[in-house]
């Protein structure tokens, strides 16, 4: 439905002022709907055609069991389309309308501006729809039960990807195939004394080692690891038309996703950060300032467990401006010991609103706290680690220490969060069987899903699947070859 | 208007259903459903329907938080089952619970246990009374009144009598005006039932029979209410005398006396005599006893009270024997000689909790 007209003259001030600030997005269309339609369309991420699944239904039930008891509500959502769309709840004030309105255009400017967003397609609501399409015509032929398990199968998978994919320019068939010029053996001599530096038979002998070691290179499948086992799996497993369709599509929208998932911070940091200024500078109206800083301080807020990645966003926005504003950077800033000093710094340097653009045009999450987390931020916002004791049952926490807080920060969002696994070996025995390797960075996978996993894996390679990985420091070899699993330590 | 999601819902509710009903055998065991009966549904809880993914595991990751306490302060209990955590995105996993209505488990516990439809009892069914407001009278109780109508004629005569002033609308209704509302009371057959627990709580039928006890009545209670639109349930404890309690009662008391089993089935005998036509009634009583009674003459009693007022008035009488460390367990087997051949008793032994599965299937396998 389009905006009523009040909402309309909202709508339009409020992009004048998103223009003003030097926000930069594609055309933005808002909808206002009802919950109920609201709680459909974010069960289906966003889109609103999407193939049919039941683990939509759950999420859709999880929504609305949340709004009916009262313990949450989706307050806005907007997608990374172009023009990107975004929705309104009707029953809202209009106070938190403009709020969301406000925030909208900063996740669009983000959108269009974030250069890991910079490959997704932009169409992907014409793209959804038509998997939606493709997956509904397999549906008819092969019946509701059979495709739709499928998909769950896929969708197990669907963390095993290559985020850096998008990226990647391959030429060829890469500089690592090619074949070395026997010249290169040769070491550098005067041409009297080369057959002297250079003897026949050694060079024979280096280029028959050369040779060999090719051959071995050629057997190994893949030749390097694969990070994106979902390609290797379309490529190499023996799958049907229809089967390697809905893989397909399901690989295609985990890459579509996967930007969302690298700068969640950032993305809803430099939404509130906007919403935040445009409110407070530009939109309020006296009688609105009550309900909005109580909707504000309920987006922002911080409870123990958890990290809420609005309020460590729009912080270290905030911290970044400040610092660049003050100068407070570079090498004299970074080698003054004297807390005093550092503290009262200011070169009047007025780079502020410079850098945060430049932040959000460069940054994911990951280079985000690694570059801009500081020892004083950490304090100010009482960071912690917290760690599960066995003997208490209960998660504590275990270290305040600066360093100690952004080494688990940035384990926690490297490669989204998600373990490294690659496909070591697609004939592991030389009996075709699928040898993945976990690439173990000091925690452990959860066993007990891993071997559902792997029987999902399972059902698309048709041979017996491994996983190498370490549980409680012992190496660990997991297989499944159909009917039993099997563990055993790895010397 | 049918929204594109309800498909998906729909679908997931399945799925949700086929997970209760394959692990419904677990769920008859465990008794776990007791505390979580409503009106018309039970919840049910079951694990997620998680899709598995290779994923780091919480409990060895921890992640960061924000917010006061120093170290060593606990921030939040260790889930039994692994919470996904982290940075960022922790939103916590939980246990769904799935709102199944009664009569739904039922259907599945009718399946899976594969029981027979019960027919009631032939021409005895009972009629049940519904009232229903069809009319309007003038004369009836206060509370009846018809408040709209009342004032209308109220205005109307004060209209007519010229005592309305439209500048001052006062309308005072006299008796003549008011009207009041009435029903007619529709009579529709209904079959009916009596359900009697009757319980050993001598002292030595400890805890964990009383809770097979409970765990296989709520069964036959979910079983019967499906079967039935009006079920009365009674229960009665005895150890060498028979009371008749409520339900609170009969499965937390625990005596310290001996046995007489006969005193509970001639106390149901007078139960069923003074309150509960059993041509009206179709009646189910359930035994539960460790199977250690007075003597043989009690046993005798006992058989004689079944076989002259019971059997012959009921629809089925059901003895579970549960095992207990000092029972002799002789009762089942003197029933089993005194009344072969009786096709309205059920004898099912329940050692322990797996039993209950087959022995809810003995009780309620004979389709009565």
């Amino acid at each position: 439905m389009d905006l009523p007209l009040e909402l309309e003259k909202h709508r339009e001030k409020i992009m004048g002022y998103a223009l003003d600030f030097n926000l930069d997005f594609y055309d933005t269309i808002f909808e206002i709907v009802e919950f109920d339609q609201l709680n459909e369309i974010a069960s289906y991420g966003g889109f609103p055609t999407r193939y049919p699944h039941w683990r939509f239904g759950m999420e859709y039930e999880e929504l609305s069991k949340g709004y009916e008891y009262g313990l949450q509500k989706i307050y806005e959502l907007v997608i990374n389309t172009d023009p990107c769309y975004a929705y309104l709840m009707k029953s809202n004030k209009i106070v938190d309308q403009k709020l969301v309105m406000a925030h909208v255009y900063g996740h669009c400017d983000f959108f269009k501006n974030n250069l890991w967003f910079s490959k997704t397609n932009r169409k992907m609501m014409d793209q959804m729809a038509n998997h939606a399409t493709v997956i509904r015509r397999h549906v008819e032929k092969y019946g509701p039960d059979v495709v739709e398990d499928f998909i769950e199968v896929c969708l197990s998978l669907e963390n095993l990807i290559d985020q850096h994919l998008p990226f990647i320019k391959r030429e060829g068939n890469g500089a690592d195939n090619q074949i070395e010029e026997p010249e290169s053996f040769r070491l550098k001599s005067k041409a009297y004394m080369d057959s002297f530096i250079n003897p026949k038979d050694a060079i024979e002998k280096q280029k028959q080692l050369a040779q060999e070691k090719r051959d071995v290179e050629k057997q190994k499948f893949p030749q390097q690891p694969e990070r994106d086992v979902l390609k290797f799996l379309i490529n190499n497993a023996p799958l049907e038309k229809w089967q390697a369709d809905i893989l397909s599509i399901v690989r295609d929208e985990a890459y579509y996703f996967c930007p969302q998932g690298q700068t969640k911070i950032m993305n809803e940091g430099w939404a509130s950060y906007w919403h935040s200024r445009m409110m407070t500078e530009k939109i309020l109206d006296d009688s609105e300032v009550i309900d909005y800083a109580d909707h504000h301080s309920g987006t922002v807020a911080t409870s123990p467990g958890q990290l809420n990645p609005y309020k460590l966003g729009i912080e270290l926005f905030r911290d970044i401006e400040d610092r660049w504003n003050k100068g407070k950077f570079g090498k004299d800033y970074d080698d003054c010991d004297n807390w005093e000093v550092k503290n009262k710094w200011n070169k009047d340097t007025g780079l502020g609103q410079k850098k945060i653009f430049e932040v959000r045009t460069l940054y994911n999450d990951l280079m985000f706290i690694d570059a801009f987390l500081t020892r004083e931020f950490c304090v100010e916002q009482n960071l912690f680690v917290y760690q599960y004791n066995d003997r208490s049952d209960f998660y504590e926490i275990s270290d305040r220490e600066f360093n100690g807080v952004k080494q688990k920060l940035l384990n926690s969002l490297t490669n989204f969060g998600q373990p490294f696994i690659y496909v070591q070996d697609g004939n592991y025995l030389n009996r075709g069987e699928l040898y993945l390797l976990h690439q173990h960075e000091g925690i452990d996978l959860q066993s007990n899903e891993a071997k559902d996993t792997l029987e999902n894996i399972f059902k698309i390679w048709n041979r017996p699947v491994h996983i190498e990985t370490f549980l409680d420091e012992a190496q660990m070899l997991f297989s499944f070859n159909g009917t039993e699993h099997s563990e055993i330590e790895l010397e | 208007m049918i929204k594109r999601i309800d498909k998906d819902i729909s679908r997931f509710q399945k799925i949700v259903r086929g997970k209760v009903k394959k692990n419904l055998k677990k769920y008859i065991t465990r008794g776990e459903l007791i505390g979580k009966k409503g009106k018309d549904f039970v919840s049910i809880p079951i694990d997620q329907v998680n899709i598995p993914r290779f994923r780091f595991s919480s409990k060895k990751s921890g992640g960061v938080g924000q917010g006061e306490g120093s170290v060593g302060t606990p921030i939040g209990k260790g889930d039994s089952q692994d919470g996904a955590g982290g940075a960022g995105d922790a939103a916590g996993k939980h246990i769904l619970e799935v709102d199944v209505p009664l009569d739904e488990l039922a259907a599945m516990l009718g399946e899976e246990l594969e029981l027979p439809n019960i027919e009631p009892k032939g021409q005895k069914n009972i009629s049940s009374k519904k009232d229903k407001y069809t009319g309007i009278s003038d004369s009836g109780p206060e509370s009846l009144k018809h408040f709209k109508r009342t004032y209308k004629r109220a205005l109307k005569r004060q209209i007519m009598a010229q005592a309305y002033n439209q500048k001052n609308p006062i309308i005072i209704p006299i008796k003549e005006d008011k009207r009041y509302r009435t029903w007619r009371t529709t009579i529709q057959p209904e079959s009916i039932a009596l359900i009697i627990y009757m319980m050993d709580v001598s002292g030595s039928m400890g805890d964990e029979q009383k809770e097979i006890v409970r765990t296989q009545s709520f069964w036959v209670d979910t079983w019967l209410n499906h079967q039935y639109e009006n079920i009365e349930t009674r229960y009665v404890i005895h150890d060498a005398i028979a009371r008749e309690v409520d339900r609170d009662t009969f499965y937390h008391t625990r005596e310290s006396g001996g046995t007489i089993i006969s005193s509970a089935y001639k106390l149901t005998a007078k139960i069923i005599e003074e309150r509960y036509n059993p041509s009206e009634w179709n009646i189910y009583l359930f035994h539960f006893s460790d199977g250690d009674n007075w003597g043989e003459i009690d046993t005798d009693e006992c058989v004689n009270v079944l076989q002259e007022k019971l059997l012959p008035n009921i629809n089925l009488f059901c003895y579970g024997q549960v095992e207990s460390p000092y029972g002799s367990g002789q009762f089942i087997r003197d029933l089993e000689d005194h009344l072969t051949d009786e096709e309205k008793m059920v004898l099912s032994e329940i050692p322990d909790k797996e039993s209950i599965y087959k022995s809810i299937k003995e009780f309620l396998g004979k389709g009565k």
